[in-house]
Formats: structure tokens, sequence, C-alpha cells
């Protein structure tokens, strides 16, 4: 039974008549995406490296803070007060930002989204646009968007600019490109920046080729677009969190400065924005502090950008809140700790996940924003064994384990009855009373004779077949525990307190 | 006490010795235990694969067979768990407010062995004895959802006989997951691989953990592997007594 509506991404290219540029939407499901993926050594050994080191620093940053519940508490509450009245503040936002000189544009998705920025950029006669790294860019596909339209985006983050450089796509929120190592960048720099002669591999000699290249960037480039980590309703105020000090470039040398701002990022007052540059950085990063937090509240007059466009996004976000059980997820402030501690990342690594929304967070988010009828973006809450991990690291608590729940049953309602339905169906009669599961037992018993080799079942057909591939399986004991209690129970043995067994309800 | 054993469907199914081992430790401990035959299965598959409304109706059945119990002890973290954390949250979403307000009321007097052992009887050492060289696996669900900390290593370093030996990567997941092992099997495998081979390192004759479904998935490497190492279940460790012959 497949569900006649187009996906959100699907009307929006009807409507538009423009190619989907979406990053969210996964080529193939989960599991066959990870296949390939867990079966590059280089991949794996960067992943463990990386998401081990990121997330013991992790740990020890925040074990430096002796409220640091509390203030997760705060900063979950905070996000649900912000989400909870949306639509005033995104207005109040929007009125402050106006009353500062800045612009503020609305799009429904990231067709329309992109469509506003290439023409914001082509009323400037922009032929390149430098960009702070913002993964709401690249959810609404925004670089191919603005290519179409002859503009050339240029990614400024240093790893960002490493996935451009090889037409690759981003792998982590915080470390993009972290499936690469360092001898791919090296050959990748001496090929793609000019004028640089050959590179060594050292940390330094690659930093200060991209660091030349970008400068130049920096300095003759006109137009620049960011994203935002919060906005500020009362005062108009837009944020971005970053450690390289390219944004600080982008957001204060060029004329024009483009926002493009999800929805729920936006907060009611600065005092709302404390709680989150402290949860932050030591959520993302490990660190105290985060090194550049830019804020700018519209335009002043011979100080910065002297035209400041500011892009709401919805892209599912609306659809997103109006799920009472869901909407925790639009809490989020893209810290990455989810992705770090997933022991499904570090085995898979974020390609797998087909969304520029990797990890845990990514198989939350994606199918919502995505509307949980596409079939790829289905199977991406199955990418998890649930051992709470992330729950544990979230700043703002967000309980991806049950929210991963959650949407498996979602999912599972928009593909209608299947095989596995109807096995979980059968299962559960089966489990309807205490006769019934030893009937079924017994049957099971019988049942596996043939499959057992010694003291163990090594292959299992049709759906189970992914079992043992790589473990046996235990077969069913003669006896169940429930046969052997009936025995004793006949025998007259108990524990020393003397009424041992007596049914507390009867039989279903 | 009367301590109603709600002894899980894996349990049942395919280790009944870790079921007999639970009685007898608490028998022993001089508690009355209770076998409902009635009991099943908490729904914990159907509810983590996406199954909800089959879920529910086996969360109704636990209320019917446990609602009267003084206390509710389960060899298993993850069971426990789905009944005191995921039946609320499982109704919440059904919009069942009758079935939330009765699982919520039956969920404190569900536990899971090592934290009832520990935590509500304050028992640390129940006389168990045990020669081998030992490894542990902290399971999700305990650690995580039902927050039973070092009560399982309190319990174990208690034993005599016993040489424990320290899991490198102790607290990651085994990569089970339930249907997870089945439908991302090669994610899975990978997190196995990485949980067998520390296993292996310590050195020991044998890993232990609350649940029998992670050791099913962990035995189901080692013996794959023919690494000649075993699981065991904790409650069979601790009902092991010096009169005994220990498994």
């Amino acid at each position: 039974m497949s569900d006649p509506r187009p996906s959100k991404a699907q009307m929006s290219e009807a409507q538009t008549g423009k190619a989907d540029h979406s990053g969210l939407r996964p080529a193939q499901p989960f599991p066959a995406a990870a296949r390939a993926e867990v079966q590059r050594p280089q991949l794996r050994a960067n992943l463990r490296k990386v998401t081990h080191t990121i997330r013991d620093k992790r740990a020890r940053a925040v074990a430096e803070l002796p409220h640091w519940e509390e203030l997760r508490a705060l900063g979950a509450a905070t996000k649900d007060a912000s989400l909870a009245g949306l639509s005033e503040r995104l207005l109040e936002l929007e009125a402050s930002v106006r009353a500062r000189g800045g612009q503020v544009h609305w799009a429904r998705d990231g067709a329309e989204a992109c469509e506003i920025i290439a023409r914001l950029a082509g009323a400037h006669g922009a032929d390149e646009v430098i960009k702070v790294k913002s993964i709401t860019s690249d959810e609404i596909g925004l670089n191919a968007a603005l290519a179409e339209q002859g503009v050339h985006a240029i990614e400024t983050d240093l790893a960002e600019l490493i996935v451009q450089l090889s037409d690759d796509r981003p792998s982590h929120i915080l470390v993009p490109a972290i499936h690469r190592n360092r001898a791919e960048i090296q050959a990748l720099f001496n090929a793609a920046l000019p004028g640089e002669g050959e590179l060594s591999d050292l940390p330094a000699d690659l930093a200060g080729a991209a660091r030349r290249y970008l400068r130049r960037k920096f300095l003759t480039t006109r137009v620049a677009v960011s994203g935002a980590n919060f906005a500020v309703a009362e005062t108009g105020t837009v944020c971005v969190v970053e450690s390289e000090g390219n944004g600080r470039m982008c957001l204060t040398l060029p004329e024009v400065l483009i926002t493009v701002m999800g929805i729920e990022k936006v907060l009611g007052t600065w005092e709302d924005m404390s709680v989150f540059l402290e949860l932050l950085p030591r959520s993302s990063t490990a660190e105290r502090m985060n090194p550049y937090t830019s804020f700018w509240s519209g335009v002043t007059p011979g100080d910065g950008p002297q035209e400041f466009h500011l892009v709401l996004l919805d892209n599912g976000r609306s659809d997103v809140l109006a799920d009472r059980f869901g909407r925790q997820t639009l809490r989020c402030i893209r810290c990455s700790a989810c992705l770090n501690v997933c022991p499904v990342y570090e085995r898979a690594g974020g390609h797998a996940y087909g969304s520029v929304y990797p990890g845990p967070i990514g198989a939350i988010l994606t199918p919502q924003l995505l509307g949980m009828h596409d079939k790829n973006a289905n199977t991406l809450p199955g990418a998890s064994s649930l051992c709470g991990a992330c729950y544990d690291v979230c700043p703002v608590a967000i309980n991806i384990p049950q929210v991963l729940i959650y949407l498996r049953t979602q999912a599972n309602v928009q593909k209608g009855l299947s095989a596995e339905a109807l096995a979980m169906k059968g299962l559960k009669a089966a489990m309807s009373g205490g006769e019934r599961f030893e009937a079924a037992l017994n049957l099971a018993r019988l049942g596996q004779g043939p499959l057992v080799r010694g003291d163990a079942i090594s292959w299992l057909p049709g759906a189970l077949s992914g079992w043992t591939q790589t473990r046996d399986l235990r077969p069913l004991p003669q006896e169940s525990f429930r046969a052997w209690w009936r025995e004793r129970e006949r025998a007259g043995a108990g524990g020393n307190g003397g009424e041992a067994g007596t049914p507390s309800g009867g039989e279903e | 006490m009367q301590v109603d054993l709600f002894l899980t469907c894996v349990n049942d199914a395919l280790f009944p010795a870790t079921g007999q081992a639970t009685v007898r430790l608490l028998e022993r401990l001089g508690h009355r235990v209770r076998f409902n035959p009635a009991q099943t299965c908490c729904g914990q598959m159907h509810l983590n694969t996406g199954y909800a409304g089959d879920a529910l109706e086996l969360a109704r059945k636990f209320v019917r067979d446990f609602g009267d119990a003084e206390a509710v002890v389960a060899p298993s973290g993850s069971c426990v768990a789905m009944v005191r954390e995921l039946y609320p949250q499982a109704a919440r979403w059904a919009g069942d407010e009758a079935l939330r307000e009765e699982v919520e009321a039956l969920a404190p007097r569900v536990f899971e062995l090592s934290e009832f052992l520990v935590n509500r009887l304050g028992v640390t050492d129940v006389g168990a004895y045990y020669p081998h060289r030992v490894t542990y696996h902290p399971t999700c669900h305990a650690l995580r959802a039902l927050r039973v900390g070092d009560a399982p290593l309190r319990l174990l370093r208690e034993v005599r006989g016993m040489t424990l030996l320290t899991l490198e990567g102790a607290e990651e997941c085994c990569g089970f997951g339930g249907t997870f092992a089945v439908k991302n099997p090669d994610v899975s495998a990978a997190m196995l691989a990485d949980k067998v081979r520390h296993i292996l390192d310590t050195g020991a004759e044998a890993c232990t953990a609350g649940d029998n479904s992670c050791l099913l998935h962990i035995g189901g490497g080692l013996h794959r592997l023919r690494s000649g190492a075993r699981t065991v279940h904790l409650a069979e460790i601790l009902a092991s007594t010096e009169g005994e012959a220990p498994a």
C-alpha cells in the first residue's frame, strides 16, 4: 500500500518546475548504503579515531560543570518554550530585523529559498559568493541551485572547502571531511589550488595554502551567504558560531550578506541564547567557550555588510512541529555530540545516511522533514541499536531512542501490511497466553531440527539470514523454563518460603 | 519478600538455566518466588520494530499478569526498561491514558535482578562461588535506561574464586538491538566484531551480562569464531555455590 501523496520535495519540484537539489533525500535504504561503507578500512579507522577523540574530550569538558544536568534541562525547556510560541517569535524577529535595516524573506521549502538567494545574488551581478559553513544551505542544495544560475558558491570552512573541491559530500555535522585523511587532502590541494607549487602533507602547509586561496576570495567577493546558529527575536540579532575565523570574514567583509536559517533556530531573548552558548561548545568541539562567535543586528552604517537579507526556511519544519511526539527533534542545536558517541555512525559513517543530517539526529530529523512516506528515509529510524548513548550526551535532552521507536511505528503505518507486519502479528498471537506460547515453542523445536548442526544453528533462511552471516544461533533447548517449573511444582519442591509458585492471574 | 519472577520469553525459551538460577538465588536469600505461567513476552521486539499496537496488547497482558505483585524481578535489563520506560511512552502515543496510569503505577515495583539485589535488598555478597576468569559487559538498557550503575559489578566483586577482568569499551553496545541485528546485519556485525575482540583480549573464559538477549548475540559471535570463550548470565554466576559443580 503506497502513499499516493508526493513528498514535499517532489511537490516543490512539481510546483516550481526546477530540479530538486535537496540534500535530504537518501538515494538508497540505509542498510544497503551502510553495507558498502563498513567495508572501507580507512574510513573505519578515521571514524574510530576522530569520534573517540572528540567523545572523550567532550566528556571531560562536560564533567567540569557540576550543574550540567540542570543546564541541559534548561536548554530543553528554553527550546520547547521557543517552539511553542514559534509563530509569534518569528513575526517578532521579522519586525526587529526590519527595524534595524535588514530584509526578511519567507521560504516554504528549499526550492523557494534557493530561488530567493539566487535572485538576490543575481541582483548584485555576483558570479561568486563566499559561504560560511551552513548545513541548512546544504539541506536545500544551495550550491547546485546557484550554479544553475551561473553563480559559483565558495565554501570557506576548511573542511567544507575540502569536500567541495573534491566534489564530495559532508559526512559529519561538525567535521564534514572526517572521512578524508591527510594524504588525500594533499593530493586534492595540489590538483585544485593553483599557484601553490608542490605542497607537503604537513598540516601547516596545507592550511597555509587554503588560507592564501580563501583570503583572496574574502577580499574580492561582494556577496556572502551564511547559515545561523541562533537568532534573537527581541533584537533581531543573528548569531553564527565557528572556529576558524572564516565566518567572521564572510560576515563582515562583503557588501551583501544573505543568511538562510531554519525557522526553529529563533529564540526569544539574549538570556535564552546564553544557555546555548554554554551548552553548544562543550558538546560540539569540547571547548569551554566558542572561538569565534559573531552577532549582528540588521545593518550598521559604515560597518560590515550594508545590505542584509534573512531567509527564513520552513522545508518541513512546521510539519515536524505539528507532531507532538516528534517535535522535540526541533530542539537540536547541531552540536553533533550524538554522532560522536553513536556506535552505528562510528561504523557506517555519515554518507550511509544519505542526507546532510547524519547520525542519530539525522535518523530522526531527515525522515520527519521529508515526511514519513519517503521509502529510503523511512529506513533511517531503523539505523540504531537503541543503545541510548545519543540521548545521554544530547545537550537539549532529545530522547532520540524514543523518537526513533516512534518513527519506526510511523514508517510501518505508511508501509501498510507487510510480511514483517504479519510475522509480528503471528508472534503476538503466540504470546497471547502461556499455553499458546508453549505450543509455539514445541512447534519451533520441531522446526529447528534440520537447522541444528552440533550445538548451534549456523544457517537461517530469508529475512533471518542476516543473523547467521556472521553469528551462530543457540538452538532451543529440549525443556523450557515453564516446563521445568511445572515439574518442580508437581514434585512439591519450592523455596524456603514454602508457598512457591501460586499464579497471580489466570491463563488467558 | 514475595517475588514475582518475570522471566521473559527469551529466557523461558532459550535460557531456562538462567531462570532456574534466578529462582535458586532468590530462594537462597530467603524470598518466596512465584512464577505466573500466564506470562509470556513484554512486547519489546514489537515496539522496537515499530509495531506499537501489538506491543500495547502485550503491555495490557503484562499488567494483568503482574498488576498485584509486591515486587516483579526480571533477569533482563532491556525487558524491565521496556516496562518502566517504554510502556508509559507507548501508551501516550496511543492516547491510552488509562493504560499509562496502570503501567506507571506498576513500574516502581518492577526490577532488574542486579538493582533488586543491590538497591532494593541492599545485598552485594550473595554467597556465590565461581572459580573462573570472567569479564563483564554492561548492557545498554540496564546502563542507560535503568541506570543500574555498578550494581552488577558490586555483586560480581563479592563472588569467591572468580577473577573479574576489565573489558575495554565495556559501555559500547554489542550491536544486537533486537531486529536491528537482522535488518542492519553489516553494521551490527561490525559492532559485534569490536565487542568480541575486546572480550578475547581480556583472556576471559566467559563474558557475563545481565541480559541474555545481548549474550545470545555475543555468544553467537564467539561460537562462530570457535573462540573457546563462552557467555554466562549474571544470575547463573550469582547462583553458583561451592557445594555445587559450577556451570
